[in-house]
């Protein structure tokens, strides 16, 4: 289970979360590799949330290590994941609706103007961050017209357009999303479906969390079947049914390799 | 492939531009700049003595002390919360600074910096409750409020006068043509263009609308909202101690019974200047805006011998209206 593959990402190995006496994780492993995209799936109460949690800084393990690109990290928050480029897109639209779509991809991370008025007058670069912010958007091929529109004005696929494209711009190493379309009707999911493509097509790994079976299968290379837990497979979409995986998550089928 | 995410709307060029009117008509502070433009044309048209050098001057003195706290409202509603105290707060500290220049002779600048300490160490304290204990702004407030008006009366119940020129310096005037103009003014104005600047043009300004607009999303970005919070209530109780100095420039005394309706006063100019009581959005020149139209009002009213009730009345319905203007606007965007 722990032979390290040469192109391991991100790594977990052996985590351990209890609540009280509810034991979320129980040695649960993890591996991400890179440029792929990989769906955890798992029944309510399987831990999956906690696994993300504590791969994005949302929560601190009591056992186990994590490995980022080979080297062991300890995250305290979700800020120190995001400062080591692992960066997370939640499933409530998690933008500020009056602020415009610059203001937003920038939020907490504005760059301000060189020399004396930014250092001084600490003045926000709004040129240069209207300039990225459209190369961004267009490298996922989002195409709004207006970078200086308040977000509330977008629909709700566009609006995680948004959310997407900041998390594919800032992270280096990692996108997680976490039930990305689970907010969204059917035509704005396919939105962010081919977003998700996007982003691996720039060569971003993604962790994708979703209960949608159909979507899970259409975007997946590898399925980890987080149960009781424990990863308890990891799963090739086209060597499975969804049948196979929903029986794996449930218990009611074994897979011999983990792998 | 990607067809999906690009959105057309053909429109006729009729559509756009009645789009484009009324997308003028929602830009922030155009509504409030239009209600004073009809205010001003029509108290010109009803006394000729309204439209002069020397009345705008009178306006813009009336209300300095109002149209100063209402800056420190402005950060605060924008943040999605309110502020109830600032009247007593600046009272509090306009009689700190008085007594302690007239009564224990501490010289004039530092009477007034302890007395500016006081009021930002107020502002801190409502906002270490709002965001630390996570007590609603309101009810915090109204605490404050409380308090602050009993430290005052406790220490002091008479007015304090003969006060140092230092300290009633900014109730001076110079003159711009033919026109007198009080230091005052000119403190208040500047504060409100200080105010915009750092609003519109600084990461600091960006996180007060960010946090009143979504306080979850702004925490997720990495701002720690805790101690913005507190830094926006604890700049707003800095303000309150400037409105206090001008509060003394312009009664020349130190008053304890002062600022008792100026915190709904405050928060009228606000709402009148556009900005939302739900967050996130407005900004600070519409409140400048909102306070002029007050002022407005009630220096035409009098010009034209209307009864001081009425000007009330009037202020009260505008307050109704702007707020029905806010929610109707809000509703539209969810």
């Amino acid at each position: 289970m722990n032979d390290l593959q040469p192109n391991s990402v991100l790594r977990a190995s052996g985590l351990v979360k209890h609540f009280g006496h509810v034991v979320a994780l129980d040695g649960a492993d993890f591996e991400l590799l890179s440029g792929e995209i990989l769906a955890v799936i798992g029944d309510n109460g399987a831990g999956k949330s906690t696994l993300i949690k504590a791969l994005s800084g949302a929560l601190i393990p009591d056992e186990g290590e994590i490995y980022l690109n080979g080297a062991l990290v300890h995250f305290h928050n979700p800020l120190d994941a995001r400062r080591m480029g692992i960066e997370t897109v939640y499933q409530d639209l998690a933008v500020a609706p009056a602020l415009n779509i610059m203001e937003n991809i920038f939020l907490g991370r504005e760059i301000r103007r060189a020399g004396i008025l930014g250092s001084l007058l600490r003045m926000l670069d709004k040129q240069r961050m209207m300039d990225d912010t459209i190369r961004y958007m267009s490298d996922l091929k989002i195409g709004i017209q207006s970078m200086s529109q308040p977000v509330g004005t977008l629909s709700g696929g566009q609006r995680q357009g948004v959310a997407v494209a900041r998390s594919a711009a800032f992270a280096q190493n990692v996108v997680i999303m976490d039930e990305p379309t689970a907010a969204l009707g059917v035509k704005e999911s396919r939105m962010v479906v081919e977003l998700i493509r996007q982003v691996r097509t720039r060569g971003l790994p993604v962790i994708l969390i979703s209960h949608n079976m159909p979507l899970v299968f259409e975007l997946a290379d590898r399925i980890h079947i987080q149960r009781l837990g424990r990863r308890v497979a990891v799963i090739r979409p086209d060597e499975y049914s969804m049948a196979d995986a929903v029986a794996i998550m449930t218990g009611a089928k074994e897979v011999e390799s983990a792998h | 492939m990607s067809d999906a995410l690009v959105h057309e709307r053909p429109q006729s060029g009729w559509q756009r531009s009645r789009a484009g009117v009324a997308h003028f008509l929602t830009l922030p502070g155009v509504g409030p700049l239009l209600a004073l433009l009809i205010a001003m044309l029509f108290f010109a048209t009803q006394t000729d003595k309204f439209f002069t050098g020397r009345n705008f001057s009178l306006v813009v003195q009336q209300v300095i002390v109002v149209g100063t706290l209402a800056i420190g409202q402005t950060l605060i509603i924008l943040t999605a919360g309110i502020d109830l105290s600032n009247g007593m707060v600046m009272a509090l500290g306009s009689v700190i600074m008085a007594s302690l220049a007239v009564e224990f002779g501490v010289p004039p600048v530092f009477a007034i910096l302890i007395g500016l300490a006081i009021t930002t160490a107020f502002g801190i304290l409502n906002g270490s409750l709002v965001a630390l204990v996570k007590l609603p702004p309101f009810i915090v407030t109204l605490g404050t409020l409380n308090i602050a008006y009993a430290i005052t009366r406790i220490y002091r119940t008479t007015t304090i006068s003969n006060l140092p020129t230092t300290i009633t310096f900014l109730g001076n005037t110079f003159t711009l043509g033919e026109t007198a103009i009080t230091y005052g003014s000119v403190v208040m104005l500047v504060i409100y263009l200080i105010a915009w600047f750092i609003l519109r043009e600084t990461s600091w300004g960006r996180h007060v609308y960010a946090v009143g607009d979504n306080p979850e999303a702004t925490r997720l970005a990495g701002i720690s909202t805790t101690r913005l919070l507190i830094s926006v209530y604890g700049a707003a109780g800095f303000i309150y101690g400037i409105a206090g100095l001008l509060l003394i420039a312009r009664t020349q005394v130190g008053d304890p019974q002062a600022g008792q309706t100026a915190n709904l006063d405050s928060i009228t100019a606000v709402v009148l200047g556009g900005t939302s009581l739900f967050g996130g959005r407005g900004n600070v020149l519409g409140t400048l805006i909102g306070a002029l139209i007050v002022g407005v009002f009630r220096n035409g009213l009098q010009l034209m011998g209307i009864p001081s009730m009425y000007q009330v009345l009037v202020t009260g319905i505008l307050v109704i209206l702007a707020v029905s203007v806010d929610q109707f606007s809000h509703r539209g965007q969810a």
